[in-house]
């Protein structure tokens, strides 16, 4: 099928950036999103332009690294998919396709697609981590876990940390991968002793990196690849409005 | 937002079920008006529990519209590069309209005040008689004071519906099963809140209420 491609073409962090208009013929329906990109990225390179810089590491929608704005939706337009997994034969022949990077103050554009999210990065360093003895696993009998919690929490930590939850929330907010990242550790014993500093640490980083607030509506969840649930906010609330109560340094409470 | 939100909404709720005593008559109506004035009385003067509620609710909404403000400052600040192709917010349109509904709503509350409280907009404006003010401001040949009051009063119920479930949530609703509930829930509410409301309107307007 023979597209028409609108990217977004940026140079650097300074260049304002702009959007180009790419015409691709002959893209198999069975090539994924990438695929043709790489197609497009063939000809640029022969025509010697610039090919389109774009991130995507493993292709197989479990590492994180890919993900664009394709017309106007997070990883486009099949849901629970990365853009990597997405395939052509969603899309017709003829179409227009809009393709922009993930927009948000705290993720700068490094070039073309490709944005910085060493945001989400200092988020975990501020508290998504459990303090564990390293070397050898531990016994899985050792510490019980219930049924319900293990699942709500593996359901959790499937979060990839691509960043869609940004790019889709109207307020530009990562508090679906705070919330996620907060329910995977909070629900296991593993996580119980650094609970209370990992949320409020947490989530100072997430507002200090110019992230906006949350304010409930679902954009994000609606567009995950990992269909993490928008009720891991509450629980992210809850352990967050027990932290502030809490009197910390007093012993026994 | 939740706390000043809650504390806007069980006003809604008490002046809901005080104005159904339009149906009671002129008299009980007039009655419960007047009484709104001497609530904590001989142990408080008169007005001043009324004052002291008016105080708490304008520090209420004072407070709820600041955060709104500092949330939507946050949000234009998240994103400074817009997006060249995005559609609506898909997810549901009262979570889209908050903004602007709480500015509709707003400046409903402000004519509302001059209209029933102060009487600036009234063509009555007897402090002793509300009843003949309610009657005479929905009157059929003033529909377009009964179309402000169905638009203020539309608007609050989808700033509610999406509002009571927010609320819920960042005060720690956390199951996805307490989620169908909660958000059915602010469904029913909001619906139940603004057919509260808008019966004696519409009462008025088909003559129910004289």
């Amino acid at each position: 099928m023979n597209l028409t491609l609108r990217i977004w073409r940026q140079k650097g962090p300074d260049d304002p950036g702009r959007m180009v208009t790419y015409p691709v013929s002959d893209i198999s329906p069975d090539m994924s999103f990438l695929e043709m990109l790489d197609v497009l990225n063939e000809q640029l390179t022969l025509a010697g332009e610039d090919p389109i810089a774009f991130d995507h590491d493993c292709r197989e929608g479990i590492c994180g690294a890919c993900g664009m704005v394709v017309n106007g939706v997070a990883h486009g337009p099949q849901k629970a998919t990365t853009v990597c997994q997405l395939h052509m034969r969603h899309f017709s022949d003829g179409d227009t396709i809009d393709i922009e990077p993930w927009r948000a103050k705290a993720f700068p554009v490094i070039k073309d697609l490709v944005v910085n999210r060493g945001n989400l990065d200092r988020i975990i360093a501020a508290g998504g981590y459990i303090t564990a003895p390293t070397g050898s696993a531990p016994e899985a009998h050792s510490q019980l876990v219930r049924k319900a919690d293990a699942d709500a929490a593996f359901e959790s930590a499937a979060c990839i940390g691509c960043g869609a939850c940004v790019a889709a929330c109207p307020n530009g907010s990562a508090t679906l991968f705070l919330a996620a990242k907060v329910t995977h550790l909070s629900l296991l014993p593993q996580g119980q002793p650094e609970r209370l500093t990992r949320v409020v640490g947490m989530v100072d980083a997430h507002d200090e990196a110019g992230f906006g607030g949350c304010t409930n509506i679902g954009e994000c969840s609606a567009v995950c690849p990992k269909e993490i649930p928008l009720s891991t906010i509450g629980r992210l609330n809850r352990d967050y409005l027990r932290a502030v109560r809490a009197r910390s340094g007093t012993p026994g409470t | 937002m939740a706390v000043t939100g809650i504390l806007l909404v069980l006003f809604l709720i008490a002046h809901m079920i005080g104005n159904l005593k339009i149906f009671f008559g002129a008299t009980e109506f007039d009655h419960y008006a007047n009484w709104l004035r001497t609530i904590g009385a001989p142990v408080l003067p008169e007005d001043w529990y009324l004052w002291g509620q008016r105080i708490l609710l304008g520090a209420a909404l004072i407070a709820h519209i600041w955060a709104a403000a500092v949330l939507a400052r946050r949000a234009r600040a998240a994103r400074p590069v817009r997006y060249v192709h995005r559609p609506k917010v898909h997810v549901s349109y009262a979570a889209r309209t908050m903004r602007w509904g709480g500015v509709i709503i707003a400046l409903f509350v402000v004519y509302h005040l001059l209209d029933l409280t102060t009487g600036d907009l009234n063509p009555v404006a007897d402090q002793q008689h509300p009843y003949t003010n309610v009657v005479a401001d929905f009157a059929p040949e003033r529909w377009y004071v009964t179309l402000v009051y169905v638009v203020g009063i539309v608007t609050l119920g989808f700033h509610l519906r999406h509002g009571m479930f927010s609320a819920l949530r960042s005060l720690g609703q956390q199951t996805p099963r307490g989620e169908r509930r909660a958000r059915t829930g602010a469904l029913i509410f909001a619906v139940a809140l603004c057919a509260g409301y808008l019966v004696v309107p519409f009462a008025v307007l088909a003559g129910l209420v004289r």
